[in-house]
């Protein structure tokens, strides 16, 4: 099957084969794009980006990512506890938010500095 | 009357690169629009920022930041909050500017402008219809949504498949927004192709190519907007319309070059790129004038938008001679190529140069002559016009530079 890499912006065109639990790829770059075809055809993952209510004057929110990938059938059940959250000081900016989201070892960072 | 050596217009990725470089060779004040630095980028939460650079997937605020804690420890003077309103060329430049402690003059013998972009608008292309709210920009859009929390609605449409529309389609879906579709005029999309899959595909939003909104309606708010097929020169059908019911309309349509300070300045504009004619060192054909990041050309990616910053920045603190310049053209299926000029008495050893396509095409051999004599030449498998290319190409061992054409044809 084809499958487009999204590790990237080179965003490389692939051509996967699973014979019988073989997984071979074709025209990835680099080795992170083979990677990519092996867990997007077993358990795909994606990092997610968002962000929280704050209380802090000037920032009515704060961007926030996942500092790794989350199963991709986790996204909502992520997206709504980070719509539950509100934080209620400055942080500085790649602060763990919230630790082991969603049951995964992936954390919830701050991405931006609240100057 | 305060001066400087180079005066840095614009605080986002360009402007804190150039600011970066050009500290402590030179005394630099970089004035930026906004409260806090970052430009675009404190907006752009997503992450993909500094594959390139860094090797990293960072958000834009992340990226923004690593630039501005470098500029922290450097003897940059920053202006925040702060408007240039007149640009006069006299022996030097004086500049004037508004801030919040009232109006300021400065002089400069460099100007380097890091102005970025502005977004094309509902008049920029042409719809009709009823003066509702609803209608909004996807800069504007994600602003709301990104630094202010506020959704600017609930039932969607986005028109254009740019990386913006297609980021803010996941966005707004994420933030529990209904997106109906993404409409595209061309019979490609416009955005890179890991976008189309990670932003719609990953969350079912129809993507609609060659079709345009054509009419909104909406007495206070819209309500509905009308989607008209389009033909290979981009213009509606009659008869094809139809009717799609929303409450928010999202135009992802283009960015151009801002660059209404280089036309002060008479700056020479490149039709092409909407941005100026330069060389290699990002200098304009104004003398001592520079341009950089998205106010030269729109780019996709940020790390190409700040390494032109640091050209125009290291490049602003050189006291070069006078410049030789030979024009560079293009032939073939290429859309630009930027610099458009080579000065012939700076260095050529390592001239970065970036191009795009002007269609998707495979198999294709790109090859810079001079004077009928081959400089560079490359071999692409496959080539997108929304996927900017870039070049390095060392044009000093060349006999005699002139008549320098950059050539795309099959290979």
């Amino acid at each position: 099957m084809d499958m487009v890499c999204i590790v990237c912006p080179n965003g490389c065109r692939l051509t996967v084969e699973n014979n019988n639990g073989e997984i071979s790829v074709a025209g990835a770059k680099c080795k992170r794009g083979e990677a990519f075809a092996k867990t997007e055809l077993t358990c795909p993952t994606r990092s997610i980006t968002s962000s929280v209510r704050t209380t802090v004057s000037d920032y009515p929110v704060v961007s926030v990512r996942t500092d790794g990938e989350i199963p991709k059938d986790k996204i909502f059940e992520l997206i709504a506890i980070l719509s539950k959250f509100t934080l209620d000081k400055k942080v500085p900016i790649g602060t763990i938010l919230i630790k082991n989201v969603c049951g995964t070892e992936v954390n919830v960072i701050t991405t931006t500095e609240m100057y | 009357m305060q001066h400087y050596d180079i005066v840095i217009i614009g605080g986002g990725p360009a402007g804190l690169a150039a600011a970066i470089k050009a500290s402590g060779q030179a005394k630099v004040l970089l004035i930026e629009r906004e409260q806090r630095l970052g430009g675009i980028l404190k907006q752009c939460i997503h992450d993909g920022f500094g594959v390139v650079r860094f090797g990293e997937k960072l958000s834009g605020p992340e990226y923004a930041d690593r630039f501005v804690k470098e500029l922290a420890k450097t003897n940059v003077e920053v202006a925040l909050f702060s408007f240039v309103t007149n640009v006069r060329r006299a022996d030097m430049f004086e500049l004037t500017y508004v801030c919040e402690n009232g109006v300021k003059n400065v002089t400069c013998d460099k100007i380097i402008l890091a102005t970025g972009c502005r977004e094309r608008t509902k008049n920029g292309i042409f719809i009709q219809g009823d003066r509702c709210s609803g209608v909004y920009t996807a800069g504007a859009a994600q602003n709301l949504v990104n630094i202010l929390g506020v959704m600017p609605g609930r039932r969607t449409v986005i028109l254009g498949s740019g990386d913006i529309g297609l980021i803010m389609a996941r966005r707004l879906t994420l933030e529990g927004a209904k997106v109906l579709g993404v409409y595209e005029a061309k019979p490609t999309p416009s955005g890179l192709t890991r976008n189309i899959h990670q932003c719609l595909h990953d969350f079912d939003i129809p993507l609609h190519l060659s079709k345009t909104v054509t009419r909104v309606f909406g007495r206070d708010r819209l309500e509905k907007v009308e989607i008209s097929d389009v033909d290979d020169k981009m213009r509606p059908i009659a008869g094809t319309e139809q009717i799609v019911e929303c409450d928010t309309l999202i135009l992802a349509v283009g960015l151009i070059p801002e660059n209404e300070i280089a036309n002060d300045l008479s700056v020479k504009l490149d039709y092409k790129t909407k941005g100026a004619f330069v060389d290699q060192n990002c200098q304009t054909l104004t003398d001592n004038v520079y341009a950089c990041g998205n106010a030269l050309h729109v780019n996709d990616l940020v790390d190409y938008v700040s390494e032109s910053g640091e050209i125009a920045g290291v490049n602003a603190c050189k006291h070069n001679g006078e410049r030789k310049l030979t024009n560079i053209s293009v032939s073939g299926k290429i859309m630009y190529v930027v610099p458009q000029m080579l000065d012939v008495n700076s260095d050529l050893d390592k001239v970065v140069m970036y191009f795009r396509a002007s269609d998707d095409l495979g198999n294709q051999r790109l090859t810079i002559t001079s004077n009928g004599e081959t400089v560079f030449t490359k071999r692409y498998l496959k080539l997108l016009p929304p996927e900017m290319e870039r070049i390095v190409v060392d044009f000093s061992k060349a006999s005699n530079l002139n008549n320098i054409t950059v050539t795309l044809e099959d290979a």
